[in-house]
């Protein structure tokens, strides 16, 4: 018999509205392979057993009543980034080690009304600040192809848990990269959708224009699932934008013959692993053999990307964590003995390193005399590299590239170097700059270790994303490889 | 040397909506603390801003009614510094590109000419929550009740040039917002409030004297009292061979001056941003020319009315129109006396104006209605009653809730118009004085007051005043 942890997302629900298995069979699957593979991973902060199969029961309820969604009784994983009301929300911080929020965040509120089980929550970078979930105050998260490499970061604990098989989709956020670089680092698939299509609500925020909630899969169709669920506008977060939500699943199948796919010339130009550049035109080439036209493309702004994030999401970091002061809720230190030493202890001690230089290079670009300089700056250099995506969206349908400059690194290789650490998003920020919706899919394997490839939309081009993603995997299996210990 | 005074003013005003600038939380006054703060107004994680629609609506009103550049996009930013009644650590305000720029605003100075001044701009933000330092030992206790209340802060030109000027100015924008109905001008309450910056310079200088910003002046006493104690000070520096320093000052209403709360230097670097949270405010054309058409008859275009129409004066047209409820009960009145309008204004501005504040009540709470102070005001007219006797009728009214004529009738104080009546007694008069009538008719021309007293004392003033005048005349005359 096929293991229940080797079925997709929409193998599952199909199983479920069948009545093949239940929901509580299902929830108890994963929460078991959690409580048994989960310490060598560390990709759970916390777990909601008994939430969950409560959740789960009441699922069985309206599975057997015949009034269930498509999702009702699927268990998944939430990004510890999303508040849940009732279960500690840490963000991979100190500071909010002893946080348990009062409401559901949107995404969350959503997922559940559509009758998802949530099992628990998932490491992360501290604050979505990172790009290989070393910055987590609950430790590293272990890759499941190699315990000794990264998952990448920040949702790398989501990656880690749906890579293992310990949950079938978990929920993401992608300031930088943070749903795609770990995805091309798990052999998953990670949507990160365009700015604003899914609401910010309760979603602790890192950058705040360049924040937005997405998916990680095992395929497309289950991305395009999940993301339906997840997605609309939403009249608490006044960025989400009211635009009608597609019927991802209904366009999954459209022959992409005709399609005009762009070749991200500056991708290919710097600093790309040969053999990993290989791997991705190799995936090109199946794309060509569709019948797509391959076009190559410059964006002339966008070597500009990652100076111009580590402008724009600092800036936007210090002022967000400022409210973690100690006062109202979250870390406070012991007997302070006025005010300046209740801020200065509660926060240093509820902060991270990196965390700390992030605000300190946000207070810093903010400053009086340093404004004009870096952050009026980035903003203009932002519009350029949006410009630069608008005019090749005129000429192509959707535009191609690597995902990750190399595939998942040792731990401990690049923490003391911030900047090295930082290129790892070379590929992946001018999407988050522009708005734009981008994904990262499965396309090889570099040494035993996964490589993505990454799909770039124009704005709210979830649905033809999701379609290229699809096509390309009912003619691929990388996405259906399992890491040997994990099968 | 001779000092000129240069200040210009901060205006807070409390927007009157129903619920926050970007929460739903309620904005009355008064509550538990911290009942009216939701998890927006605590800056709980994870929580977003939605701007207030009725606050942009009220800002665009008071845009429009002081002549000023409605903006079609403005930015809301972040103000950002630590203080624990300040939960996100930033303030959401408008920095660059406020939704409302360059109006204007007369005022009425004391040598009766009139004075504009400008208007800078005036922004949408959000105030702070309170914190309480007195009632907790070694502790200090947070309310947020008020954060996130919404505020336009309305910033003047440094155009006034006495405290006087500026006390006009800030009552000339207190009436325009409660006109506007955008405030209920509460300022015990703290809902309209002020900052003003002061500075010194010598009589003819171009170049303006270093400021000082006086915090949080809540009431029309203090703006004046601080500000002189302000000058003074600044003065007796300079000529004492000192330089005002650029500092932020608090007036203490009990001492009567002005101390240094922080200098420039301790100033905070506020780290102004545009706020990612909040979209540009974008405002199309036909928005703003909708709020146009639901504004009332301004207080200049009704004191205009007033001049123009009957006749008044510029400063009584400016008492009239200082609410818009004062101009509704006078307009009442006139309503029913036509041609009348310069006594009636001398009666809701004299007599009535003198009982409201000898009563501390609002006109709307007036205890002589418009339509009893017609009544009352028709017998005069009428000449049913002389004026003097009228104040007499007035303060009955006014004790006893009663309408004119039900007193006139109840203390006969109806005055007497009968010739025949008012000849009986200049005769009885005239008999019982001869020789102050045979020196009148010598020649003591002054002697007329005497007899039109004597005439006065003997009807207990009902006599109508211009008849015995006339009848006195012919009599005395022989």
């Amino acid at each position: 018999m096929t293991e229940l942890h080797h079925l997709t997302l929409a193998q599952l629900a199909a199983g479920l509205q069948k009545r093949q298995f239940s929901s509580v069979e299902l929830t108890r699957h994963f929460l078991d392979r959690i409580e048994r593979l989960n310490p060598a991973l560390n990709a759970m902060i916390t777990v909601s057993g008994e939430q969950a199969l409560a959740a789960a029961a009441a699922a069985d309820k309206k599975l057997g009543a015949g009034n269930a969604g498509a999702l009702t009784g699927m268990p998944i994983v939430h990004k510890d980034i999303f508040c849940t009301d009732g279960v500690r929300t840490t963000c991979g911080s100190r500071m909010l080690s002893n946080f348990v929020a009062p409401y559901d965040a949107t995404v969350v509120a959503k997922l559940s009304q559509a009758g998802v089980i949530a099992l628990g929550k998932t490491n992360m970078d501290e604050f979505a600040m990172g790009s290989s979930n070393e910055t987590s105050f609950y430790g590293p998260v272990k890759n499941p192809w190699d315990l000794t490499k990264v998952p990448g970061g920040s949702s790398g604990g989501s990656a880690a848990a749906v890579a293992a098989r310990l949950a079938p989709a978990a929920t993401g956020t992608d300031t930088g990269g943070s749903i795609r670089q770990p995805a091309a680092l798990t052999s998953l698939t990670g949507i990160k959708p365009t700015y604003g299509r899914v609401s910010r609500y309760g979603m602790i925020a890192f950058a705040s224009s360049l924040d937005q909630a997405g998916t990680l899969t095992y395929t497309a169709q289950d991305a395009a699932l999940l993301l339906h669920a997840m997605a609309g506008f939403d009249p608490r977060d006044s960025t989400s934008v009211d635009v009608p939500v597609a019927d991802y699943s209904a366009t999954l199948e459209q022959p992409l013959a005709g399609i005009k796919i762009g070749l991200l010339k500056e991708f290919f130009e710097r600093g790309l692993d040969e053999a990993n550049a290989k791997l991705v035109r190799d995936a090109l080439k199946i794309y060509e053999s569709l019948g797509a036209k391959l076009i190559d493309v410059s964006l002339p702004n966008l070597p500009l990307s990652v100076p111009t994030y580590y402008v724009v999401a600092p800036a936007e970091c210090s002022s967000n964590l400022s409210r973690f002061d100690g006062v109202r809720f979250g870390h406070r230190c012991e007997n302070p003995v006025d005010l300046m030493d209740l801020y200065k202890r509660s926060r240093g001690e509820g902060f991270g390193a990196e965390v700390k230089r992030r605000i300190m290079t946000g207070t810093y670009v903010l400053s009086a005399g340093y404004y004009d300089a870096y952050y009026l700056r980035a903003q203009k250099v932002r519009r350029l590299i949006t410009d630069d995506f608008a005019r090749a969206f005129a000429g192509v349908d959707v535009l191609m590239g690597p995902t990750s400059p190399t595939p998942a690194f040792d731990i401990g290789a690049k923490v003391d170097d911030p900047v090295t650490m930082y290129l790892n998003d070379i590929y992946t920020i001018g999407a988050n700059l522009a708005g734009l919706p981008a994904m990262s899919i499965p396309c090889g394997f570099l040494g035993g270790l996964p490589v993505g490839l990454q799909i770039i939309g124009p704005h709210f081009a979830e649905a033809k994303l999701l379609n290229v993603a699809h096509v390309f995997q009912r003619e691929t299996d990388w996405h259906e490889r399992i890491p040997e210990a994990y099968r | 040397m001779s000092w000129e005074t240069v200040i210009g003013l901060e205006i807070h005003a409390q927007l009157a909506t129903k619920t926050k600038i970007f929460s739903s939380a309620p904005t009355a006054y008064g509550a538990a603390p911290n009942a009216q703060a939701n998890l927006v107004d605590l800056a709980y994680p994870g929580v977003l801003p939605v701007l207030n629609q009725e606050a942009v609506r009220m800002a665009v009103k008071f845009g429009l009614a002081c002549g000023a550049t409605v903006s079609q996009r403005s930015i809301f930013a972040r103000k950002n510094y630590f203080y624990p009644d300040l939960p996100k650590g930033y303030q959401i305000s408008q920095y660059e590109k406020p939704i409302v720029e360059k109006g204007t605003m007369d005022i009425l100075l004391d040598d009766g000419s009139v004075k504009r001044v400008g208007i800078t701009r005036a922004h949408l933000e959000e105030d702070a929550g309170k914190s309480l330092h007195e009632e907790f030992e070694g502790l200090t206790g947070i309310d947020l009740n008020r954060a996130g209340t919404p505020l336009l802060e309305i910033v003047s030109e440094p155009d006034m040039r006495s405290a006087k000027e500026a006390v006009s100015y800030m009552k000339k924008i207190h009436t325009l917002v409660r006109y506007l109905e955008i405030c209920d001008g509460n300022m015990q309450e703290g809902s309209f409030r002020c900052d003003a910056n002061v500075s010194v310079r010598p009589a003819g200088q171009e170049k303006f004297g270093t400021r000082c910003e006086i915090k949080n002046l809540n009431s029309f006493r203090y703006i004046e009292k601080a500000i002189n104690y302000e000058v003074a000070r600044q003065i007796e520096i300079i000529e004492g061979g000192g330089k005002i320093r650029q500092e932020t000052r608090l007036f203490d209403p009990d001492k009567g001056e002005t101390r240094a709360l922080r200098s420039k230097e301790e100033a905070n670097d506020y780290r102004y941003f545009p706020d990612p949270d909040l979209l540009p405010v974008v405002l199309d054309a036909s928005f703003i020319e909708s709020v146009r058409s639901t504004l009332p008859e301004l207080p200049d275009e009704k004191a205009a009315r007033y001049m123009q129409k009957f006749g008044l004066s510029a400063y009584d047209a400016g008492v009239l129109t200082a609410s818009r409820e004062m101009g509704d009960y006078y307009e009442s009145v006139i309503a029913k006396l036509p041609g009348n309008e310069k006594l009636a204004a001398n009666w809701v501005m004299g007599e009535l104006s003198a009982a409201l504040n000898k009563d501390a009540i609002e006109v709307t709470q007036s205890r002589i209605d418009a339509t009893r102070l017609a009544g009352l005001l028709a017998r005069i007219v009428d000449a049913t009653i002389s004026g003097k006797i009228a104040k007499e009728v007035f303060e009955k009214m006014w004790a006893e809730g009663l309408d004119a004529d039900a007193v006139i009738e109840a203390t006969g104080g109806k005055q007497i118009t009968d010739a025949g009546a008012i000849e009986k007694v200049i005769d009885e008069v005239m008999a019982a004085n001869p020789k102050q009538l045979a020196d009148y008719r010598s020649g003591k021309d002054k002697l007329f007051g005497f007899f039109v007293g004597q005439v006065m004392k003997v009807t207990a003033g009902k006599a109508n005043p211009a008849q015995v005048n006339d009848l006195l005349k012919k009599k005395l005359a022989g």
